[in-house]
């Protein structure tokens, strides 16, 4: 059975980026830039109607469009239609036809051009507004809000009695929008001999099964290839309705159809993460050990959140009481259906609303009981896999940021830009399993390794290349890494922080496969280093090809990490900077380290944004989202940007996990509890605009809260 | 964009000359009147474009490209749809995120808020006109180095900002680089990177601070 080697020589090291010299030079082509010959260019008719009831579509004119090859209907709407039964249009940017034509201009002027007549309906695009009970329906088989689902253990209602302090609070979060740089889409060609698509996807497997089942061809004539793809963040798994549009224009028009979304069509209808409306409850007896919990919480995950659609996978439902023990429990949480688009999993689904929830009682606690926050969790994390590590991390940690001398009462910084610091802690699973890989090996001494994952920017081509060099004694560089292909050894979708632990070791296996057989074959007892070339021309014409598979032991799961964050506030502006962020993770075995530093920055800093920026508005007069764009949706950007420190646990021994998640996990919660610190009272909503700082400072007398 | 008119007599100098004609009014409405209406209509007779298409010819990474656009057609599309040069993305489609900086002539523009028609006559540089694998230029080689990228969809726009930046102003402080990037986005969070890289391309070092404990060694 394959192992780690002991002393790797580029496995763990800071190695750059294998593709990073073709993705500085925009010679990396992303399925947005593929031009196959005579390509068309693809869009997309949406709802301008928060709901409707659609009485006519005419895409004739459409077609009169000059330049313009083939227009469709969208899937759903011509089931409906064909079917006899109502097309009912659910929110503003769902889809009604697709267009393809010579130009992105013939298109823009072919959409125009389509008629569609609709009744439109009452609808409902606030959660607060959905939920009462005379409010329009979204489905109509069902009411807005789902039944409450109860989970309780030992004596709730009697164990409040019993603390010591009990505190309450009500903390909300918004709807969060994925917007990966790269939107969603396609460039699909559909001949004869089957289906190319390239895609922007994180599982080219589920795409190549979803048009399989969507366009009615066998998945053995869909071929999907990503060879790059431009983000992801939990949001593009198969291709959905867009893909398959592409897919009916690329055989109308019998010519390749790109198809990528616009930025504003990204914002409505390809997912985000489920807001959160959460009524927490929480008392610790005297000792400081948390006794009682009662939580009710409800969220939207859109038209996703009731009804024939469940919203599956994007993280509706909390994590109560998140990662802490308390014996007495009471959970309660329901759905509500909006008028908007669904859901769909987004990095670590439903943890950063739980940790920004029970992490923010948990410090009013501490404050009411006058205990330290970090002694408060070292006292209750106790129970959630990693909180061996995380109780270790801790105290690293708070050493390293200088916690006890830094931190002071909340409210005590003196002056009118106040500092205030915080922390919050996050568990993830990271474990995966089941990849498959083959390594060929030509007689040149050239050497490709192939499996059918892909890389949404983590690393994982490097570290494959990494982990080949270090079993053939060869240079990264002389690697060649095949990711993204179907037709490669299946691997599946790049979800949950699993890529790494389910890839890595199918590559070992498949690495130390191939070396066993090249040194059978040739009788060169150590084939690897200077012994490579040499051996591989004993090949004689035919390259050597040998497969790998995920195998238990090589890598795990549960990882543990918590962040340190220091703010300033400034109480006359509201303004929140966040000054410094310090990340203490366990990661295992880290296969690259620079890549995967660069992934905890990058958590740090989409936690950033879910702590201070980003919120999805909607229109409760129109239906209409008011920001489906990044002059209106805030995103991070540089000079937001703080000082962001990392410590490694070097953990070899537990093999990979894979953290793509966790480091975005506790960020919010770590930032909202320094600016708690800072100003002595709760903003208990993200996210913490100005507006809300001088609201919660009594300051804001004249605006609406 | 917005400078001095077009030899080409295309509709770039309408545009502009249309754009100050504002400020210059106020002034005429005492003085100069019938020379500005002079002037005016000197420009109306000059050559309409569209809204049909018509052939340009771009000089592009020091080629010459003939294409034939409509007016409408942004730099940004005529280079991702009718060129090869894809290296530079459309993001935001509307001058928020950087990703689309080109180089016309030597200066930093968002190429999807610029017209194709427009940059006749000009010196367009895109990403690939910077340096290609093997001969990457010292601040796409320092992107490389200090893994100034992820998903990399942003990358060739902050390489652009960062390369303009380092032409003006060779050694850098932090809140230059901070204040020259500030029209680019990035989503996977690339950003302390992306600082120490063009602090790195212009010869000045900070480092990172990420440090490894192995688990046997902690109490």
């Amino acid at each position: 059975m394959a192992t780690w080697p002991e002393k790797p020589t580029y496995i763990s090291s800071h190695h750059t980026r294998i593709d990073g010299p073709l993705k500085v030079s925009g010679a990396a082509k992303y399925p947005s830039d593929m031009q196959p010959d005579g390509w068309l260019y693809g869009m997309i008719l949406r709802s301008k109607w928060a709901a409707a009831k659609v009485t006519k579509i005419n895409l004739d004119p459409a077609l009169k469009v000059p330049g313009i090859k083939a227009a469709v209907l969208a899937p759903a709407v011509e089931e409906r239609q064909k079917a006899g039964s109502d097309v009912t249009l659910r929110y503003y940017g769902e889809e009604i036809a697709g267009v393809a034509g010579t130009s992105k201009q013939a298109c823009l002027d072919a959409l125009k051009a389509i008629q569609v007549e609709a009744t439109e309906l009452p609808f409902a695009v606030r959660e607060e507004d959905a939920k009462a009970d005379d409010a329009p329906r979204v489905w109509e088989d069902a009411p807005n809000l789902s039944k409450f689902s109860v989970r309780e253990t030992g004596t709730v209602d009697q164990a409040f009695s019993e603390c010591s302090a009990v505190v309450e609070g009500f903390y909300t979060t918004p709807v969060q929008i994925h917007n990966p740089l790269e939107t969603h889409g396609n460039t699909v060609s559909w001949t004869d001999d089957g289906i190319t698509c390239w895609a922007s996807t994180q599982g080219v497997s589920g795409v190549r099964d979803d048009l399989s089942h969507g366009l009615g061809v066998p998945a053995s004539q869909v071929r999907v290839i990503s060879d790059f793809m431009g983000g992801g963040f939990g949001g593009k798994f198969g291709p959905i309705t867009e893909g398959v549009i592409a897919g009916l224009l690329s055989k109308a028009a019998k010519a390749p159809v790109r198809l990528m979304l616009t930025r504003f069509d990204e914002a409505l209808a390809v997912g985000n993460r489920p807001s959160s409306f959460q009524k927490i409850k929480l008392g610790a007896k005297e000792d400081g050990t948390l006794h009682a919990f009662e939580f009710e919480n409800y969220g939207t995950a859109g038209i996703g959140a009731g009804g024939s659609t469940a919203g599956g996978g994007s993280g509706l439902a909390l994590r109560a009481p998140y990662i802490y023990t308390v014996p007495n429990t009471r959970v309660k949480q329901a759905g509500v259906a909006v008028n908007a688009g669904s859901a769909r999993a987004f990095r670590a689904p439903s943890c950063p609303p739980s940790s920004f929830g029970m992490e923010s009682i948990m410090d009013d606690l501490a404050v009411k009981m006058n205990i330290d926050p970090v002694e408060f969790r070292l006292k209750n994390d106790n129970r959630t896999p990693g909180w061996e590590i995380r109780q270790k991390e801790y105290k690293i940690g708070a050493e390293k940021f200088g916690w006890k001398e830094k931190y002071k009462k909340p409210g005590s910084s003196q002056g009118i830009v106040k500092t205030g610091i915080g922390c919050a802690g996050s568990a993830w699973g990271g474990g995966g399993r089941g990849s498959q890989a083959e390594v060929e090996i030509h007689p040149d001494g050239s050497v490709e390794i192939r499996c059918g994952t892909q890389d949404l920017g983590t690393g994982t081509k490097t570290y494959m290349a990494l982990i080949g060099a270090d079993i053939f004694g060869l240079k990264p560089e002389q690697i060649t890494v095949r990711i993204g292909d179907t037709r490669f050894p299946p691997s599946g979708g790049s979800g949950g922080s699993s890529t790494s632990p389910s890839v890595s070791p199918a590559i070992l296996d498949a690495c130390t496969n191939a070396l066993k057989v090249l040194q059978d074959q040739t009788g060169v007892a150590d084939a690897r280093g200077e012994n490579w070339s040499g051996a591989c021309k004993k090949l004689g014409v035919n390259p050597l090809v040998a497969q790998g598979r995920w195998q238990q032991g090589l890598s795990s799961q549960n990882t543990g990490g918590v962040q340190f964050a220091e703010v300033d506030v400034d109480t006359e502006t509201g303004f929140v900077k966040v000054k410094k962020v310090l990340v203490v993770q366990d990661g295992g075995l880290i296969l690259s380290r620079l890549t995967c530093e660069s992934i905890l920055n990058g958590g740090v800093i989409m936690g950033m944004g879910y702590a201070l920026y980003e919120e999805r508005v909607m229109d409760r007069n129109s239906g209409v989202m008011l920001n489906p764009n990044f002059e209106t949706y805030k995103l991070t950007g540089l000079g937001d940007v703080p000082e962001i420190e990392i410590v490694f646990f070097d953990m070899p021994e537990r093999g990979v996990i894979g953290i793509g998640e966790p480091s975005t996990i506790p960020t919010a919660a770590a930032i909202a509890n320094a600016v708690a610190n800072a100003i002595g009272v709760r903003v208990s909503s993200l996210p913490i605009t100005p507006q809300r700082v001088l609201a919660a400072l009594g300051k804001d007398k004249l605006s609406v809260a | 964009m917005s400078e001095s008119s077009s030899k080409d007599g295309f509709s770039v100098s309408r545009r502009t000359f249309l754009k100050s004609f504002g400020t210059t009014a106020a002034v005429a409405a005492t003085a100069q009147v019938e020379a500005v209406a002079a002037e005016l209509d000197k420009v109306n007779k000059e050559k309409i474009v569209g809204p049909d298409a018509v052939p340009i010819t771009l000089q592009v990474n020091g080629k010459a490209i003939k294409l034939t656009v409509e007016p409408r057609v942004t730099l940004l599309d005529a280079m991702r749809n009718m060129t090869q040069f894809t290296g530079n993305k459309e993001v935001c489609d509307r001058a928020t995120c950087g990703a689309c900086s080109m180089f016309v002539d030597d200066k930093l523009v968002y190429s999807c808020s610029m017209l194709a028609i427009e940059a006749q006559g000009k010196k367009v540089t895109t990403i690939e006109g910077l340096g290609q694998p093997g001969n990457l230029s010292p601040v796409q080689a320092a992107f490389v180095e200090q893994d100034a990228l992820m998903c990399g969809y942003c990358t060739p726009g902050f390489v652009m900002s960062v390369t303009a930046l380092l032409r003006k102003n060779p050694k850098p402080t932090e809140a230059d680089v901070r204040h020259a990037c500030s029209g680019n986005l990035c989503r996977c969070g690339t950003y302390p990177r992306i600082l120490q890289a063009a602090l790195k391309a212009a010869g000045v070092t900070k480092i990172s601070k990420t440090e490894v404990i192995p688990y046997g060694n902690v109490a």
